[in-house]
């Protein structure tokens, strides 16, 4: 149990003054002094969401027609998408809520990223199922509202709860990100010099002012929506999953459905974290609390969700020819062979293969690796659900009813644009909000100084690898065991 | 035009570390002080025990909230498909219960979370952009980064500003400074 377990989670020498500047300069940055990089990178994410806006306007003048989605393949680009983009949400809170409540400490600088990465994918997600409507303008509809057709959304179908666990997911991630936002921004306020920004800050920070009073039921809140938002995140892609597995669709028609989705889900988020993560930490010079520690465990974890989703596969083929019902072989063959055979190799070289490099150390301690292993992963990932929504609607029961499904040119720009969306809301948070959880920062080198005091006293040798120790939260959250 | 003399909202200390801070705070308790209250850059547990903070009562918000959104979704469904609009679908049941659960599942987490929000809204009475302690300016520049403090209230019973400045002096405050309301 050595090397890259004791590879500290924060740069030593660093103190809460430090901490505080070296996270606070970036949001604080004058506007005339903002970095020549950031202004291309954001201009070009803009460029994207401007492709965004142009599709989308197009879209509601003519209607889906635009896109290539026939009867039966009614579902193409829109909903592969939506799936997509929600399941990259799920390892913002997997880093925030699970790994919190398992008090894994190395959690902290990477959260706030995540958590944001989560609100600005679910935003994205949350779009696609409204534009694919034929009317989108009637979306309200889906909820239940005083109306005077005396009409009520049909409760018991998948795509009702959609809804529902979408909608609570966004709100929900979206309390949890600013609670834990608040005592940062109150630290933005303190140290901002311009007025106007003190005020906006300060109007964000509701008064927050670091009461040893305020913090007790802020902790009790913080950590019971952690709780609250484990269960949920589990819930949201089960629940996507079963839009799928309540249809009779060879293919979808699977209760390996909601636990695969969910490794899935968690496995493209990851790997859009390092995808992020990677540059951010060069770019922001970020590297001395992004270690390369942070890089290895989630490159770990990745590695796990991709054993799990390889299990996955492995199980829907099993299930096809161990029920031997016909069109379950053959959906499965035709994946193997069919139209979109080259797609499906490619998801199972992306998904399957490229992440065992990871049971490398020293791939997992390569940036680049891993940098370009994660953007596999999400190609990879992305071409899963494609599969499974085309693929498995092309071809069902009726030979005289299939259909390939081909994009147009609105059906990817609008996916390209939304890249654009994403990428915009990361620009703007990384300059304009604290991208790495300044309170939580403090605690973590609080406790790793009062790690290494007593490290270093002869009273406490052996028993500080005794596994006991993790009982006592302090010590749990102590890295480097 | 003359100016009123501002009255005095409490004195303020302020201490090197997190452990000199939580030892003057027992001392505080102990010496006999109601209204006081610590100021830490993040949450400090051991200052829960030295200031014998009452468990915060969120919880049971956040239980009440998720009883509220758990049970009232699920009656929603019910009164929806059973009473209001019932559909006659191949003669299936009208009471389709296990179709509700999804649903009352994600009520019951968002009346919680928004329970447990607006809970501790009321509890710190958020937002409140003007507090006294925010008069120090020594306070604005550190309080919310690297420093610890100590306020006393002037309200409080105990409260005698010379005696009370000598006892936070003599608790290891680095200075004591008074401030105004």
């Amino acid at each position: 149990m050595e090397t890259a377990h004791n590879n500290p989670l924060v740069e030593p020498g660093h103190t809460n003054t430090s901490i505080t500047r070296k996270i606070i300069d970036i949001p604080l940055t004058r506007l005339r002094q903002t970095r020549r990089g950031w202004i291309i990178g954001f201009l070009i994410a803009f460029l994207g969401m401007m492709t965004f806006l142009y599709a989308v306007t197009i879209l509601f003048i003519q209607g889906v027609g635009i896109w290539g989605i026939n009867i039966p393949v009614g579902w193409g680009f829109a909903i592969t998408n939506f799936v997509w983009w929600i399941g990259i949400g799920h390892a913002g809170t997997l880093i925030s809520a699970i790994l919190l409540l398992f008090r894994q400490k190395w959690r902290t600088s990477i959260n706030r990223f995540a958590e944001a990465m989560t609100l600005f994918a679910v935003a994205n997600a949350g779009l696609f199922p409204i534009l694919h409507l034929g009317r989108p303008w009637l979306f309200y509809t889906l909820f239940p509202y005083p109306n005077i057709y005396g009409l009520w959304p049909q409760f018991r179908s998948p795509l009702i709860w959609d809804v529902f666990a979408i909608s609570t997911y966004a709100l929900v991630s979206l309390l949890f990100w600013y609670m834990g936002l608040v005592p940062d921004l109150s630290t933005l306020r303190d140290k901002a010099k311009n007025g106007v920004v003190r005020r906006i800050y300060g109007l964000m920070a509701l008064g927050w002012r670091n009461s040893a009073r305020h913090w007790h039921h802020y902790q009790s809140l913080y950590f019971l929506m952690a709780v609250l938002a484990t269960p949920l995140v589990i819930s949201v892609h089960s629940i996507v999953s079963v839009d799928f597995s309540y249809g009779i669709v060879p293919g979808w028609h699977s209760t390996i459905f909601p636990p695969y989705f969910v490794a899935g889900a968690v496995f493209s988020g990851f790997a859009m974290v390092l995808t992020l993560m990677i540059p951010l930490r060069s770019f922001l010079h970020l590297k001395g609390l992004i270690t390369e520690r942070h890089l290895d465990l989630m490159a770990k974890i990745m590695l796990a969700m991709g054993l799990i989703v390889a299990y996955g596969y492995m199980t829907e083929i099993f299930e096809a020819f161990y029920s031997g019902d016909g069109f379950a072989i053959f959906n499965d063959l035709d994946r193997a062979v069919g139209y979109y055979a080259l797609l499906y190799w490619g998801l199972i070289f992306c998904n399957i293969l490229v992440p065992q490099l990871l049971w490398s150390k020293k791939v997992r301690h390569a940036p680049l690796a891993l940098f370009v292993i994660s953007l596999l992963i999400n190609v990879g990932m992305w071409l899963e659900r494609f599969v499974i929504v085309v693929q498995s609607l092309s071809k069902d029961y009726l030979p005289s009813s299939w259909a390939v499904f081909n994009p147009t040119i609105w059906d990817i720009l609008t996916f390209v644009g939304t890249i654009g969306v994403f990428l915009t809301l990361l620009f703007l948070f990384v300059r304009l909000l604290p991208a790495i959880s300044i309170f939580e920062m403090r605690e973590l080198v609080h406790h790793e100084s009062a790690h290494v005091e007593k490290g270093s006293g002869p009273a406490n040798g052996p028993e500080s690898d005794d596994p006991g120790n993790l009982n006592t939260p302090q010590e749990g959250l102590a890295p480097g065991k | 035009m003359e100016k009123k003399k501002p009255r005095l909202y409490g004195l303020l200390a302020k201490f090197e570390t997190q452990e000199k801070l939580v030892a003057a705070a027992r001392q505080v308790v102990q010496a006999g002080y109601k209204r006081f209250d610590a100021y830490v850059p993040y949450p400090v547990e051991e200052l829960d025990q030295a200031m014998h903070l009452k468990p915060s009562p969120l919880p049971y918000v956040i239980l009440a909230g998720g009883i509220l959104g758990g049970v009232g979704g699920f009656f929603m469904q019910t009164y929806a498909t059973v009473v209001d609009l019932p559909l006659n679908i191949g003669g299936r049941p009208l009471f389709s219960w296990p179709a509700y659960i999804p649903i009352s599942f994600e009520l019951t987490i968002l009346l919680a979370a928004v329970a447990g929000v607006l809970g501790l809204f009321v509890l710190t009475r958020f937002p409140q952009p003007y507090h006294p302690v925010f008069n120090s300016e020594d306070f604005v520049e550190h309080g919310s980064s690297d420093s610890f403090y100590l306020d006393i209230e002037a309200s409080d019973p105990g409260f005698d500003l010379e005696r009370t400045r000598q006892f936070l002096q003599e608790l290891g405050a680095l200075q004591v400074s008074e401030i105004e309301a």
